[in-house]
């Protein structure tokens, strides 16, 4: 495959990760609101991991300072609205 | 960096870079913006894109109003899509107070020439499918109201404004400002200082230490808001909904997602933002009682961000008084995505030609020197 899909939610693939680094977006949470990757389904399991990597490869920094630099929303897997309705005074 | 500016303006929120791109276009365009974190990290890229012209203060509703006709044609003006949806604003309310308020709401905003009316709970099922309009006393609707993509609208300006010359600072925080003769000589940062023309203070909920470190004291404070979004589903509304009761607000996205949020009146102020069950619990619990059929979706994730809330819950806009060349641009207390292109035009017409709007006199620091009148329909 000449370009391969990085993100399969929101089907993004490295060449444009790849760009959108060129075009400054050098950090985790931007590359994530300016490509949606990691706002899918997945919520970023499968497709973080992979643009941490290419992220720290592309700008040279280690992958642990990389990582640090995304925020983890709860849930961590769609989860039934049904789940959390009545008894609204816990929590 | 540049070593000065015309312009520097502290923030790269919606207030921020549409500043920076109005300016730019009109011709200033020595504008250097500082950003602590990256474009949209705050509260603009946290909220949910709602532009509701529904308020109750003529400045508000005027700014409002100004700020659609610019929304209107700002994907074709930026070059850039923002994900701009007039599918109007549905506004809730439960109680005949609340209706009666409606009432009144409605005719100054008739007056000032906005589109909207009063409905009957009987109507409302023609505006959004699936309601229960057993739930409801009345509502209004404003069909020229809608939302947008806070990301995208960030993006859309920031480019087009740093096309025209502007310059973006990311990771420069401002830690001091200079403050000799009556102006703000200096604004110090952790990258160095740069001398400004004018300072403008657009840091959201931090603009109140922002101005502190000039010695202007102002009472914005920092309150948390939650927000969710669940899984895409078919497009079934193109309207953002709004409670009057709950303070519960909801839309569909681009994307096909629910998102929304709800005010809670036990909020503290602070900077706290994390997400909590109890925000979960009560906006999904009053998501399904106006909407039954959207129990069978599944939460994709949820987040927060800080209203900048002033005592009157409109923003404090404009030179500031005893220092001229430190503008202020905060305090928007939940609608800062809806109004700042608006703002940013009166913004503009002060700092180009010093001339000083109607609005942009009564938003000034000194109306809390004396009376005022408040904002009633704050929603989320």
């Amino acid at each position: 495959m000449d370009d391969p899909i990085v993100c399969r939610c929101e089907e993004v693939t490295l060449s444009q990760v790849e760009r959108a680094i060129d075009e400054g977006y050098d950090t985790l949470e931007e590359l994530k609101r300016h490509l949606r990757m990691g706002m899918g389904p997945c919520q970023g399991r499968t497709c973080l991991p992979l643009l941490a990597r290419i992220l720290a490869r592309e700008t040279g920094r280690p992958l642990e300072e990389v990582m640090r630099e995304v925020s983890i929303r709860p849930p961590l897997a769609p989860a039934p609205v049904t789940l959390f309705l009545g008894g609204a005074d816990e929590g | 960096m540049r070593a000065s500016a015309d312009v520097v303006i502290i923030g790269a929120g919606i207030t921020g870079v549409a500043l920076a791109y109005t300016l730019a276009r009109r011709g200033v365009r020595d504008v250097v913006i500082l950003e602590r974190s990256f474009p949209g990290a705050g509260a603009t890229g946290r909220c949910g894109g709602g532009i509701r012209q529904q308020f109750t203060t003529a400045p508000n509703i005027r700014l409002a109003m100004g700020s659609v006709e610019i929304y209107e044609q700002l994907s074709q003006e930026l070059d850039y899509d923002i994900e701009y949806v007039q599918g109007g604003y549905l506004v809730l309310a439960e109680t005949a107070e609340e209706v009666a308020l409606q009432r009144r709401a409605v005719a100054l905003q008739n007056e000032l020439g906005l589109p909207s009316r009063t409905l009957t709970p009987e109507e409302v099922p023609e505006i959004v499918p699936l309601f229960d309009t057993s739930t409801i006393a009345g509502a209004t609707f404003c069909p020229t109201d809608g939302h947008a993509n806070p990301f995208r609208v960030v993006e859309g300006y920031l480019r087009a404004a740093r096309r025209l010359g502007v310059a973006l600072e990311k990771g420069t925080e401002v830690v001091g400002l200079e403050v000799k003769g009556g102006r703000v000589t200096r604004v110090m940062t952790n990258r160095g200082p740069i001398s400004p023309g004018v300072v403008v203070n657009a840091a959201g909920a931090w603009s109140r230490q922002i101005a502190h470190m000039a010695g202007v004291e102002l009472p914005n404070q920092p309150v948390r808001h939650e927000i969710l979004v669940t899984e895409s589903v078919q497009p079934f509304t193109e309207v953002m909904v709004i409670s009057l009761h709950t303070g519960i607000y909801f839309s569909q996205t681009a994307q096909g997602q629910i998102l929304g949020g709800i005010g809670d009146p036990e909020e503290r102020p602070g900077y706290e933002i994390r997400s909590s069950l109890k925000f979960l619990r009560r906006f999904l619990s009053e998501l399904v009682r106006h909407l039954p059929a959207l129990g069978q979706l599944s939460v994709l994730r949820q987040w927060a961000g800080l209203y900048d809330v002033t005592p009157d819950a409109q923003p404090i806009l404009g030179p500031t008084p005893g220092l001229p060349n430190f503008i202020q641009a905060n305090g928007y207390s939940g609608h800062g995505f809806m109004i700042a292109p608006k703002v940013a035009e009166i913004l503009a017409d002060y700092i180009e030609r010093g001339e000083v709007s109607e609005d942009l006199a009564r938003l000034s620091l000194a109306r809390f020197e004396g009376e005022v009148e408040g904002e009633a329909f704050v929603v989320g």
